[in-house]
């Protein structure tokens, strides 16, 4: 076994990890940023005291998310050069465009907007303020928009000349490249994904405070607004994942194949297997329960459509089945059971007593975690469904690494499990615990601590105290400062 | 002017501004434990909280528009110094989430303060040591890094990285000159006239360094015609390094800070005269290793359109949060 865990494989594990750490931060503030900014604007329209506090109670956990998605951000816009140099230098001239415009029109929005979004409340006015607060869900969405492009082109590249040194190079339109052919349908399935990643972390929060205390009005709001997301989006999501499947039938067969578990060929109608043990070696699935011919009514609209299975695509070019396979299943079912609370919660608002149904509640907090391991689960199918290839059906995984020797890459990859597992199990503590908090009125600012992290004054300077002290800074007690 | 050497000076500005602006936040990190514990500390910490971020976007940027303007060199550099990106990445995690978990667990609050300065100390370091690892030249075999993973460890990357140190804490330093006033003010002052002297001894003993690095460095500042042309910069150098230094014992507001800039400003030209044509000494010019005409031009249209809105929307930000961070109230 050890044997194997060469360079290669170790920058394998060390991609996977990492993005796989980073993906959880995005698919929370993309979904969280826009609920604050739904919060501040309904606050702004109705006055309602009530969602200024859960806009305030939401911002510190939002705070601590992002802090945590920045920095695990900028590890993945350097493991493209560190470790896949040869990636970069090919792909380089197509996707480092695109990665480009991501740092210059989100990252730089977001980034430029947070401070006055977390700390400026009382310096810039409301109206300003939620532009902030605006300004920062929308450089998370156009985040979103430009690295599952880059994405969505490794998986389906089009637009793309090859030049004489090997290097994929853009053909004469832009366009071609940016909206490739998956492209539309990851955007619109992944930022789903986040929207329901949070709404159920939101529903998750109100009904663990529902069952501390069914009358406190801000849980009530937060849940009664998760359980219309959970209502609403989920079929949407559900219509949307078919639709990206149907995508990836076209473009990506052999990982769909993968997904379905199919190594033969259906030439009458394709069985759908719920559940079964797929075998590589055999090339077969032990123990499958199926549904004859569901999968062909489900992928083509017809009982006795054939179906191509993984025997005719080379075996160099199958991906790993198993993990493939499962993981898709875990996703679907997740998203089911998404479905299952939504209709839950309808059925409970439908006889008034959304706020009164504890054992909702239980499965509610239960689910909580759930968008988490929907998004990881999918992210994992469509990652691992596309190897072995990097830029599908060009460029192999394998031809992309740097030239590191593997003791390099372990030290690294070893480096970061310990901190990651480290720093950001701390954040999520954090998190937690600010969830721990019941919501309530008079919901305090983000400055915590002895004097709270952000007291700037205007600029007139404030009066010398303790000149002549040298080492030492003044410990004089802070004062709180009006609005400039 | 090509599009190749605009882009040059693109990802350029892109350092500098990185290097000034997270520099002087890291900077603050460096001379952390310097400040007392609780109100000091925080006031710091306070003066850069709501900026940080976007500094360090410009991190993300030297990064992503090398990667895109410079494909090659992005691939050739990352692996050539791959312990010094990942020991830079770590050291940016730990002192990124204090920020926030300073404030969250006063139980672990010097815990955190501890990572904040060893996060920004080592994340310093490396950026250092990373600059000198490319002067210093990286071997290359086709379209691909050659050496070994230890090649940048040099006696003089190592003079490179405490000079990035030393410079950082300059401009933390003179960055509280400005932002704070009294006793903490005081105590930059005399934090940041020591940096200066240690920055600007390091900044000549790496510029003499250089010159014997290599006969084409030696030769871009030591030849007729070119020599007239260059030889201000270590003129201008000096002159402003003598007026930081008196506007660091004097100045109670920004013209230490700016001057600290200026003296950046004027070694990054210095490492312009020394570098150019090359992206990767001694092997690759930036037109080797540069992107195709059709991905500079999509790129400088987005550079042309959000860049002045970008530097618009920054300085906002600062503009919200100016001013002394003051307990301005108390009396």
């Amino acid at each position: 076994m050890l044997e194997n865990l060469d360079a290669l494989l170790l920058a394998r594990i060390q991609f996977a990890f990492t993005v796989s750490f980073h993906f959880f931060f995005p698919a929370f503030s993309i979904g969280l940023a826009s609920y604050l900014a739904v919060l501040e604007g309904l606050w702004l329209k109705t006055g309602k005291s009530v969602y200024l506090d859960l806009f305030k109670y939401w911002l510190k956990i939002f705070a601590i998310a992002f802090a945590m998605g920045v920095v695990s951000g900028i590890v993945m816009s350097y493991q493209f050069g560190t470790n896949w140099a040869v990636f970069s230098d090919k792909a380089g001239p197509v996707i480092g465009p695109l990665m480009a415009y991501e740092v210059l029109t989100a990252f730089f929005l977001e980034a430029g907007f947070l401070g006055v979004m977390l700390f400026g409340m009382n310096k810039v006015g409301k109206k300003l303020h939620f532009a902030a607060t605006l300004m920062v869900a929308l450089g998370t969405f156009v985040s979103a928009f430009w690295i599952l492009s880059v994405n969505s082109w490794m998986q389906t590249p089009t637009g793309y000349e090859i030049g004489a040194n090997g290097q994929f190079l853009p053909g004469p339109s832009w366009w071609d490249i940016v909206f490739n052919p998956s492209f539309p349908y990851r955007l619109v399935h992944t930022v789903m994904a986040a929207y329901l990643t949070t709404a159920f972390v939101v529903g998750a929060v109100g009904a663990w405070h529902l069952l501390k205390d069914r009358a406190n009005p801000h849980a009530r709001t937060m849940f009664s607004m998760a359980m219309w997301m959970a209502a609403i989006v989920t079929p949407a999501q559900i219509f949307a994942g078919d639709m990206h499947g149907l995508n990836t039938l076209e473009h990506q067969p052999a990982k769909v194949m993968a997904m379905e578990g199919h190594y033969q060929s259906h030439p009458e109608g394709a069985p759908l297997i719920l559940f079964g043990i797929p075998d590589s070696e055999a090339k077969t699935v032990r123990y499958a329960i199926e549904i004859p011919k569901a999968s062909s009514l489900i992928l083509k609209h017809d009982l006795n459509a054939p179906m191509a299975g993984l025997d005719t695509i080379p075996d160099d070019r199958e991906p790993p089945v198993g993990t493939v396979f499962w993981s898709f299943r875990v996703m679907v079912g997740i998203g089911f059971a998404m479905l299952g609370i939504g209709l839950w919660s309808l059925w409970g608002r439908l006889r008034g007593r959304l706020y009164d149904m504890p054992w909702l509640h239980r499965a509610a907090v239960l689910m909580g975690p759930s968008g988490f391991a929907a998004v990881l689960a999918g992210w994992i199918t469509t990652e691992v469904g596309r190897q072995p290839f990097v830029i599908y059906g060009l460029l192999r995984t394998a031809d992309a690494a740097s030239p590191l020797d593997a003791p390099a890459v372990a030290a690294s990859l070893l480096a970061f499990v310990v901190v990651y597992f480290a720093v950001f199990s701390i954040g999520v503590w954090y998190i937690l615990k600010l969830m721990g908090k019941a919501p309530h009125a008079g919901e305090p600012d983000i400055k915590v601590g002895i004097d709270g992290p952000i007291r700037t004054a205007g600029i007139t300077p404030g009066p010398t105290q303790n000149p002549g002290g040298d080492e030492a800074l003044p410990t004089e007690a802070p004062a709180e400062r009006e609005p400039v | 002017m090509d599009l190749t050497v605009i882009w040059a000076f693109i990802i350029a500005f892109a350092v500098f501004a990185y290097v000034v602006m997270d520099g002087f936040d890291l900077g603050i990190g460096i001379l952390f434990p310097t400040f007392r514990v609780g109100k000091g500390r925080n006031r710091a910490m306070n003066s850069i909280a709501p900026v940080w971020d976007g500094n360090e976007t410009w991190l993300v940027l030297g990064g992503g528009g090398l990667f895109a303007a410079f494909p090659l060199a992005y691939a050739v550099i990352l692996p050539a110094t791959y312990p010094l990106i990942i020991a830079m990445l770590l050291g940016l995690v730990f002192r990124g989430v204090a920020f926030e978990y300073r404030w969250r667990d006063p139980a672990h609050q010097k815990f955190w303060d501890a990572a904040f300065f060893g996060g920004s100390l080592v994340a310093a370091m490396s950026q250092g040591m990373i600059l000198g690892a490319l002067l210093q030249g990286i071997k290359i075999d086709g379209r691909a890094y050659a050496g070994s993973w230890w090649d940048w460890l040099t006696p003089y990357t190592f003079l490179t990285g405490i000079g990035t140190v030393a410079g950082y804490a300059l401009l933390g330093s003179t960055w509280l000159i400005w932002k704070l006033d009294g006793g903490a003010q005081a105590h930059a002052r005399y934090v940041a006239f020591r940096a200066g002297i240690a920055t600007i001894a390091l900044m000549g003993a790496v510029s003499l360094y250089n010159i014997t690095l290599n006969a084409e460095y030696a030769a871009h500042w030591l030849t007729a015609p070119q020599i007239y042309w260059v030889a201000p910069v270590p003129i201008i150098t000096g002159l402003i390094a003598v007026s930081m230094l008196r506007a660091i014992t004097k100045d109670r507001n920004s013209k230490p800070f700016w001057l600290a800039i200026a003296l950046f400003l004027l070694g990054m030209a210095g490492l312009g005269v020394t570098i150019f044509p090359y992206v990767v000494p001694p092997g690759l010019t930036i037109w080797d290793a540069a992107a195709p005409e059709r991905s500079q031009i999509f790129m400088l249209v987005g550079v042309a359109i959000t860049m002045p809105l970008i530097i618009a929307y920054t300085v906002w930000a600062y503009w919200v949060f100016r001013g002394k961070v003051a307990d301005e109230g108390y009396h």
